[in-house]
């Protein structure tokens, strides 16, 4: 974090300054590390061991909190009697689905009750069929959380094999600080007291890496952690509008505030979609007024009630359409025109020459950024061209490079990684022909509009001609007024074009128009929210008037859970919003999270709907059941608990269960994209690790053209202990080339105590580190670490598996800086049969569209 | 060192040093008459534009300092509840990436086949660009899936970044893409 979010960090060493134990978990000794007061090396990729110890400890030990979690979490609701856990099946869950490569998860729920997952069943459907819809009571639960089958006896027999002694086996971290780390934790937790887990979102890209925040979310509320102050995940994110742009998501499978998009099969029509993801329970059953809003804000006057808002004006899904398959899409030519705005994926994403051999299929790209990227460049600047393999004359692709405006130059917010909507101002005008992509996206929109016009007949052309596109101009270039968008997105009355003040103002009978529910509230009455600066020293400690944070300013989620279940805070040391009696409202330092108006000893009546259905002591709001979820019963894919398996490449056998491998992971059995051995591959014996650093910015577009930033970390390097310098015959300063089965890169060496070996059942495993940041341009360059990684990803969100892999290394510039997609694999193949990652059962992958759910498939593109 | 002409005992550095207890010489004492006439860089511009650090997500404060409609410095703002002034060391080079010389100011075309970049003016690569996508969405529109279920939608385009833009870019970016029928729409969210 003082590497990363060096900033963020400053509270977090002023927090130490008043007596807060910094704990660092992390395979290197970082600059975080040498400030924290306990560093614990870890071996990359075995997270879910470490954390599942916690969950072991906290439960044998009787240190949860108890009446947080008896209240606020599913920890008594009863499973159902079919549920077989990993325990019995050697780590695969039951309902395991041998011809489909899945799970059903109808097999994990709970008894008599099928909740929805968060958002409706967005990520949870299978076979296509609308879930049932039973409000989920409590009717089966055991507060006194004794009934053998209950949420919390089935954790704690989950995690009962996660002992000391296997944390240590299988991290690699020693008993007596794996047990210091827990002591610590629970020490700090409790009425009195929280504790905090930051994570940079490296640690979400594990072929489990949806599992792994699941696993800190368990011991987080286990210990009361969540919706207080001073406690909480916090996910520190790398780009400016990381978060802004999830929120309002260029994303795939989702639509502004996290509704889902339509899927062909499922979704034939508005009313089978919104049956679909209205939850009976919950916040969720306001579904309908979001979307039928977002509809009339984005198609205006055509959408009718009679026409279903203009519903079959949206595009549906068939799949996984994320970025891996995208690329791949687009390397069997099935995809010809890309747009790439302020993303560098050459150098960022996995397998920079199989992006490569996507970018030579095209018929045309399109790149916008601040100066020529690698992306941009990709024919006439890539090693397969240096090597003579690809002629620049025999690449067809034509491309357009459009010069970017920087934040400087335009106005609009971005959303910074706790959800803050903060607006930077246009100061001067743009260089050049240099424009926003507000801009050019807008101006594109107008093209295209004329270019249709003599075509609307068409009913495939009417979501163009109807799609709304007015926006006021202004400056001398008649850019649009990005205020305008922001109006658009908190919402407007439709009769008056008067901004509402907040989603509980939306209508689902076409009243009203929101671009993303949200943000409603952003730019309420009219004013932008987003844009206030009261300085921090005129403000309380919360500093509400800073900006603005959605949910309707509410600046810590679930805050109704600061506060116990009569309504008063735990503890006086730990207050934030509470039940005030003689107002009869919820009130506190932050906006409440809650129905303000509710009463802690509110209970919903048998037939409730809705929001209705959310009683006193339910803090969760946006869960069906209002409870935060130790055993997510819906909504995953890979389990209703987290299971530690080994990253698709290891070093060691899976030490906890006979299933090696997350078995939904996604696979691409591809020539261009080979694995490794799933452990013990002679050929790739040692660890390897990616990250950032403080002088550079990821892909490094903006940070390698700058001499005050390059001056500081000149070169790719990697960093090696000073064992496996040894044992490789590496020198500090000297060249190194590190090697897999998908390319070859040379790097600088850095010998450092920093890296430590870690002893494994006796063994030493050597963990490399590369950072990411290097590639052909700018003032500082190197190879880019990015092109040693294979496509594998989580079966949840699709991201990909970067942080964890197995390679090799040896000193000098061996390097011929040749990869599988374009030279062959550099290194020879090994039968793939010996490569069993997967139980019997789970043996079969079916294919989908490009990727394989998971597993080991004979077919090879 | 004293020199010559104009020497005075108290003007002699030791001795100002010694009688404001500054021994070494680091405080008050170090200041001649021309550090103390100096001014900032940034007391001289006309305008102070609040904004917001572009890069990572902690979202520091930062202000534009303008003169001659030209930036001449980009600073922490003291007033963030976040960074109250601070900024790392990306967030203090600000000022090179949005006024250094690797910013391109026109726009570059690359023919099929080409060896090298053209320029092109602007308001004409924006048609062209209308025209590709008008000619690829035509010739790769799917109607229905392989089972018959509506799609509506094109997967011959696709688009990739959002994570560095504005919020209101990424709502136009979704919005029109979504409205021609793009489905293949991602950012570094996932990546
Ligand atoms: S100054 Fe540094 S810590 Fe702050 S937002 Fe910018 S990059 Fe992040």
């Amino acid at each position: 974090m003082a590497e990363c979010h060096p900033v963020g960090f400053r509270w977090v060493m002023e927090a130490r300054e008043r007596g807060a134990t910094i704990i660092h978990v992390d395979p290197r000794f970082t600059r975080t590390s040498a400030v924290a007061n306990i560093h614990v090396p870890i071996r990359a990729g075995s997270d879910i061991a470490f954390l599942g110890g916690i969950v072991r400890y906290i439960i044998e030990n009787e240190r949860y909190f108890r009446d947080y979690v008896v209240h606020y979490t599913n920890a008594p609701a009863i499973v159902s009697a079919e549920f077989q856990d990993t325990e019995d099946l050697d780590g695969l869950f039951g309902g395991w689905d041998e011809e489909t490569g899945q799970y059903h998860k109808k097999a994990w729920r709970y008894e008599g009750a099928d909740p929805e997952p968060a958002a409706g069943v967005k990520e949870s459907d299978e076979e296509g069929q609308p879930i049932q819809h039973n409000p989920f009571q409590a009717g089966h639960s055991d507060p006194t959380l004794q009934h053998p089958r209950c949420v919390f006896q089935i954790l704690k027999r989950h995690f009962s094999r996660y002992t000391p002694e296997m944390v240590e086996q299988t991290c690699g971290i020693p008993k007596s600080l794996f047990l210091k780390v827990a002591e610590t934790l629970c020490r700090n937790s409790g009425r009195e007291r929280t504790s905090a887990f930051c994570y940079a979102v490296g640690w979400t890209q594990h072929s489990m890496g949806v599992q792994y925040i699941r696993t800190a979310a368990i011991v987080q509320l286990l210990l009361g952690n969540i919706g207080r102050p001073g406690g909480g995940i916090l996910a520190l994110r790398g780009h400016a509008s990381i978060q802004g742009s999830t929120d309002i998501p260029t994303l795939y499978n989702l639509l502004p505030g996290y509704l889902p998009m339509p899927k062909a099969k499922q979704d034939k029509d508005l009313a089978t979609y919104l049956a679909r993801n209205t939850s009976p329970s919950g916040w969720w059953g306001e579904f309908p007024k979001y979307f039928v809003s977002l509809l009339k804000a984005w198609f205006g006057e055509a959408a009718t009630k009679e026409n279903g808002w203009c519903y079959d004006y949206l595009p549906a899904l068939t799949g996984d359409h994320s970025h891996m398959n995208t690329v791949v899409n687009m390397a069997d030519g099935g995809v010809k025109g890309y747009f790439v705005m302020g993303e560098n994926p050459v150098v960022g994403s996995m397998n920079g020459p199989l992006h490569r051999k996507g970018l030579r299929q095209l018929e045309w790209l399109v790149v916008r950024d601040f100066s020529v990227t690698e992306t941009a460049d990709f024919w006439r600047d890539a090693p397969e061209i240096e090597r003579g393999e690809i002629r620049t004359e025999d690449i067809g692709t034509e491309v357009f490079f459009f010069p970017a405006a920087a934040h400087v130059e335009k106005d609009g917010a971005f959303t910074n990684t706790q959800r803050l909507l903060q607006w930077h101002y246009k100061s001067v005008e743009p260089p050049g022909d240099a424009a926003s992509e507000l801009d050019f996206i807008y101006k594109l929109g107008l093209r295209l509009k004329k270019l249709y016009a003599e075509e609307y007949g068409q009913p495939r052309n009417r979501p163009i001609r109807d799609v709304t596109w007015d926006y006021p101009l202004e400056g001398p270039k008649r850019e649009p007024k990005a205020e305008a968008v922001l109006r658009e997105i908190n919402g407007y009355t439709v009769a008056d074009g008067k901004p509402v003040e907040g989603f509980t103002s939306l209508q689902d009978d076409g009243s009203t128009a929101c671009g993303c529910w949200i943000y409603s509230g952003c730019y309420r009455d009219g004013h932008n929210m987003a844009a206030r600066r009261k300085p921090h020293w005129e403000q309380n400690w919360v500093a509400p008037e800073w900006a603005w944070a959605w949910p309707h300013n509410r600046r810590l989620l679930y805050n109704r859970a600061s506060a116990d279940p009569e309504g008063k805070p735990w503890s006086d040391r730990k207050k934030l919003v509470w039940w005030d009696q003689e107002k009869g409202e919820w009130v506190g330092y932050d906006t409440p999270d809650f129905i303000v108006k509710r009463p802690p000893w509110f209970h919903p009546s048998k037939d409730a709907c809705g929001k209705d259905t959310i009683g006193g002591t339910d803090p969760f709001v946006m869960q069906a059941d209002g409870k935060g979820w130790l055993y997510a019963a819906t909504g995953l894919q890979d389990g209703p608990l987290p299971v530690h398996y080994e990253p698709q490449e290891s070093v060691v056998k899976n030490p906890l269960y006979g299933q090696q491998c997350n078995p939904e992971r996604v696979e691409w059995w591809r020539k261009d994209n080979p694995y490794h051995r799933a452990y013990d591959d002679p050929r790739f014996p040692y660890v390897i690790t990616t990250y950032r650093l403080t002088e550079h910015h990821t892909a490094g577009a903006m940070s390698r053209w700058l001499s005050w930033l390059s001056e500081l970390q000149p070169e790719m390097f990697c960093e090696v202990s000073p064992e496996l310098a040894a044992e490789r015959g590496l020198k500090n300063g000297g060249w190194a080339t590190i090697r897999t089965m998908r390319a070859e890169i040379e790097a600088r060496v850095l010998v450092t105590g920093r890296m430590r070996p870690l002893r494994i059942k006796g063994r030493l495993v050597h963990q490399i580190g590369l950072p990411y940041h290097w590639s052909t341009k700018g003032l500082a360059r190197g190879d880019a670490a990015n092109d040693l990684i294979g496509f594998v990803a989580d079966p949840n969100v699709s991201i990909q598996e970067s942080k964890a892999f197995t390679g090799a290394i040896e000193p000098g510039r061996k390097s011929r800086r040749r990869s599988a997609a374009i030279s062959g694999p550099p290194v020879r193949e090994i039968d793939p049969k010996r490569w069993q990652r997967d139980l019997p059962p789970a043996r079969r992958k079916p294919e989908s569209q490009h990727s394989f759910k998971a597993g080991e498939s004979k077919k090879e593109h | 060192m004293p020199s010559g002409d104009g020497f005075s005992l108290s003007n002699w550095p030791l001795f100002r040093q010694l009688k404001q207890r500054d021994l070494f010489g680091l405080e008050q004492t170090a200041a001649s008459p021309r550090t103390e006439a100096l001014t900032a860089r940034t007391a001289s511009a006309d305008r102070i534009v609040p904004s917001i650090c572009p890069y990572c997500a902690v979202g520091c404060g930062q202000l534009v300092y303008v003169k001659n409609e030209k930036i001449i410095d980009i600073e922490g703002d003291p007033a963030s509840p976040i960074s109250r002034g601070c900024l790392c060391p990306k967030g203090a080079a600000t000022f090179q990436l949005v006024t250094g010389s690797h910013r391109v100011q026109h726009v570059l075309y690359r023919r099929p086949h080409g060896k090298e970049w053209e320029t092109v003016p602007l308001e004409q690569a924006v048609d062209m660009v209308a025209e590709r996508v008008k000619r690829t969405r035509d010739e790769t529109w799917e109607g229905t899936d392989e089972e018959g279920h509506p799609v509506r939608r094109t997967m011959g385009i696709a688009h990739l970044g959002g994570a560095t833009l504005d919020n209101e870019e990424n709502y136009l970016i979704k919005k029109l893409f979504t409205a021609l029928g793009i489905v293949q729409i991602e950012n570094q969210a996932r990546v």
